[in-house]
């Protein structure tokens, strides 16, 4: 059962609350609080991705989140409407090649860096970024 | 909490104050300055990240362009952290690696003053 869900338009200003709410909803959850930090940046780095692609594909879309506490595990999706193409496999640093604005490889590494268990389920029609830490409470 | 800059130079060094949080939203205002800075001929810059709450990609990314254009210049882009919860991202991305990251303002201005 989803405990929580939020839409929002794509607006990097809406990125923050997306991140309080699911920190307050981990902190609920009984996710540690040394996990906060990282629940805070993975889920603040897949809204910034979801912001981001739908500015260039689908600016009037929304995005959505959905936090659960399933089996005791605190898991959150992020899921975009925009084509998945822009996911770039991991590759070896090269400052040359790197840019200023978003880098959404970047992300996707951040992500995959802090969270206990990720999965990026990409598709032409948009993506789901699948995210759990463990919680040691109920709803 | 919002993103406050603050900015002053000390001998050749731009010490750039960098306070809340820089994510998708504030970013653009951190990569005006350093546009800015080395624009106006500030091209040795230490960024001081002490009393940042939050830094994400879109944060990186902004200080690896300021990395470009000074090193454009023969320049220095570097950076004053000693938080964990700043560092380790610094750390996940590799750019440990590109940054020289120091421990307070003074020992990165020492570290400057002996290289020149």
């Amino acid at each position: 059962m989803a405990t929580v869900e939020l839409t929002f338009s794509a607006l990097p200003a809406h990125v923050r609350t997306a991140r309080l709410v699911a920190t307050a909803i981990a902190r609920r959850t009984g996710v540690e609080e040394s996990l906060l930090d990282e629940v805070r940046l993975a889920v603040g780095e897949a809204c910034s991705r979801a912001v981001e692609v739908h500015r260039a594909h689908c600016p009037g879309e929304p995005i959505r989140i959905e936090l659960r506490d399933d089996s005791g595990r605190f898991e959150v999706t992020v899921s975009d409407h925009a084509p998945s193409d822009e996911i770039k496999p991991e590759q070896p640093l090269d400052l040359g090649m790197l840019s200023d604005s978003f880098m959404s490889g970047f992300g996707i590494a951040v992500i995959e860096g802090l969270a206990d268990d990720v999965e990026v389920f990409p598709g032409p029609k948009g993506t789901n970024i699948r995210m759990s830490w463990p919680a040691a409470n109920g709803t | 909490m919002d993103l406050k800059l603050d900015h002053r130079t000390e001998d050749r060094l731009t010490i750039v104050e960098v306070e809340g949080e820089i994510d998708v939203y504030t970013a653009p205002r951190l990569r005006e300055l350093l546009i800015d800075l080395v624009n106006k001929g500030n091209f040795h810059l230490l960024v001081n990240m002490e009393k940042v709450d939050f830094l994400d990609s879109t944060g990186l990314g902004v200080l690896v362009g300021g990395l470009k254009r000074v090193r454009a210049h023969d320049g220095s882009l570097e950076l004053v952290c000693t938080q964990e919860r700043i560092l380790k991202i610094f750390r996940i991305t590799g750019l440990t690696k590109v940054f020289g990251i120091y421990a307070s303002v003074d020992e990165a201005k020492e570290a400057h003053g002996k290289d020149k």
